[in-house]
């Protein structure tokens, strides 16, 4: 049968099948070409006759498809088919000859969008999210470093291997193994158990209490993971005290435990990675952190010393420090006799030049000039004229002298004469010359006695006569003293 | 520096520790004296995080139910 279907040719007529060939020969190419199908359909008539076997319509809005589900898959769906509903469904096509038809043979079907089985899930989650079991702040911290692992899972199969290599590969711990069933009816009440039982154990007991607990399944169907959907299991995951990874299913796959546990795992391996640190990274860390540890220390001590030695660079010697101001005592010692020379050298210049003019010729010109000068004055000052004049004026005394005598001589002569005469004149004339005639003068005292009244009036009267005085009174009193002569005239020619 | 000594501690906390003591000692702000203490600390630290590093020990054992499903005893696991 094969060959005539393997090499057709065109233009050949082809050669007669008879119905059943033809009919086998168009199975065997639909089963070969669609084995394995996967198809989304809204769900059309269904119907379970007593069979167990399911047979339905798959549809959309232009076509139909037939399906057929056979009584060992009917159990495992996670639903009862019903008319309306969205489905992805997975099988193979198979023809039916007996009345030229063809269908799917579903072995698998998921609700598909918000079928009746997610539609409980949301309803299911909301419901539980309300209470709280899904906060974030219900999470706990995932130890970075546990030492006892619990892995609630089957005890055969893949994932507990996967988890115990990746575990082996990062960091090898002691793990617990609380071996459940994964699906079915006995799922849900034995993870249960297994994270209460965990918790259940006492720090250093008999069993080692975990530190962490991994529930973990591998892929499957909806209904495969639906034991994890179950609310006895969620709240068991919520309520742990030792921090929980969930691992079910596959990435894509999310069930109610994922949300109550501490941490989702997308695998059962990534599981293994959330719950130990690799090993040989952390004895590197390690490694490095203690390089750089040394290193550190190395530095900062080398940091110091280079520091130290900077510094002591900088910081200038003390015979440094001191050979300035040396340098400079030095050239100011050195400058300083010079300084002074030079000082007196100034000094002694400006004195030079202030003494230059100083000079004892100039004094002595100077002098020269004025004793020349008191010279022609004192030439000038001379005694002969003066002389001269003394001796001219002596001869004028003299010629005067000679003449005043000759004159005062003259003179005098003329008054000696005058005064002879007149004193004879006056002798001629005098009262004396008349004594000699006899006449007297009576005197009282010094009173002439002219009257006899006043003779009789005196005392003593004296009566002078030419050659002398008689005092006579009644009594006969002395005669009185002769009046006193009058002066003599000055003998003006006695003069020289 | 925590209160706990080193010896107890778990390798998260000496390993938080000792980056710690690295960070600092490698910012160079520390007195002398006081980092080589800390160089000490680290040390003892580093120690530590090695020791518990070298307890990296497998041991799969599997939890043993009795009929109940209560945990009866242990089973080591091999070959898995």
């Amino acid at each position: 049968m094969s060959d005539l279907i393997d090499d057709p040719r065109e233009g050949e007529n082809a050669p007669e099948f008879s119905v059943t060939e033809l009919s086998g020969a168009i199975k065997k190419v639909i089963e070969g070409n669609f084995g394995h199908v996967r198809i989304r359909a809204e769900l059309g008539r269904v119907s379970f006759p007593r069979s167990g076997h399911v047979y339905l319509d798959l549809k959309d809005d232009k076509s139909v498809i037939s399906g057929v589900i056979w009584k060992g898959v009917v159990s495992k769906l996670p639903m009862r088919p019903e008319e309306g509903m969205e489905v992805v469904a997975t099988g193979r096509i198979t023809t039916f000859g007996g009345q030229s038809k063809y269908q799917i043979v579903i072995e698998d079907m998921k609700p598909a969008g918000v079928g009746a089985l997610m539609a409980m899930l949301e309803k299911r989650k909301a419901q539980m999210a309300g209470e709280g079991l899904f906060d974030p702040s219900r999470k706990k911290a995932i130890p970075y470093l546990p030492e006892v692992i619990g892995v609630v899972t089957s005890p055969s199969g893949a994932v507990i291997r996967d988890i115990l290599h990746r575990l082996r590969d990062r960091f090898p711990r002691k793990v617990l193994i609380w071996p459940v069933a994964v699906q079915g009816d006995k799922c849900a009440p034995e993870v249960v158990r297994g994270i209460e039982g965990f918790n259940n154990f006492t720090p250093g007991g008999a069993l080692p209490r975990p530190d962490l607990i991994i529930v973990a399944r591998g892929g499957g169907s909806l209904e495969d993971l639906w034991g994890f959907n179950e609310e006895a299991v969620v709240r068991a995951a919520a309520a742990s005290d030792i921090p929980l990874i969930s691992a079910v299913g596959h990435e894509t796959d999310t069930t109610l435990i994922d949300f109550a546990s501490d941490k989702r795992a997308p695998t059962p391996t990534a599981a293994a990675e959330l719950a130990v640190p690799v090993r040989l990274e952390l004895l590197s860390w390690v490694d490095d952190q203690g390089a750089r540890l040394t290193r550190a220390l190395t530095y900062g001590i080398s940091q110091r010393g280079q520091r130290l030695r900077d510094l002591s660079r900088a910081m200038p010697r003390a015979d440094t420090l001191l050979e300035g101001p040396a340098q400079r005592l030095d050239r100011a010692a050195e400058k300083l006799p010079n300084a002074l020379r030079r000082s007196v050298d100034t000094r002694r210049l400006k004195l030079t030049e202030a003494a230059a003019s100083l000079r004892p010729n100039n004094l002595r010109r100077a002098v020269d000039a004025k004793r020349e000068a008191l010279g022609r004055r004192s030439d000038r000052l001379s005694i002969r004229p003066i002389q001269r004049d003394i001796e001219q004026k002596k001869k004028n005394l003299d010629a005067l002298n000679r003449r005043f005598v000759t004159a005062a001589n003259a003179q005098t002569g003329i008054w000696k004469d005058r005064l002879e005469s007149l004193e004879r004149l006056r002798k001629t004339l005098g009262y004396e010359a008349t004594l000699d005639r006899g006449y007297a003068v009576i005197w009282d005292g010094d009173q002439v006695v002219k009257t006899a009244k006043a003779a009789k009036k005196a005392g003593a009267l004296e009566i002078q006569f030419a050659d002398g005085r008689h005092a006579t009174d009644g009594t006969g009193s002395p005669a009185r003293k002769a009046p006193k002569p009058k002066p003599p005239m000055p003998d003006q020619g006695n003069l020289f | 520096m925590s209160e706990t000594p080193v010896a107890e501690m778990s390798f998260e906390q000496a390993m938080a520790e000792l980056e710690q003591v690295v960070g600092q000692l490698e910012r160079g702000d520390v007195a002398l004296e006081d980092s080589i203490k800390l160089y000490e600390r680290g040390a003892a630290l580093k120690a530590r995080c090695e020791a518990k590093l070298k307890e990296a020990e497998e041991k799969v054992a599997a939890i043993t139910l009795d009929g109940n499903g209560a945990p009866s005893g242990l089973k080591p696991v091999e070959g898995l």
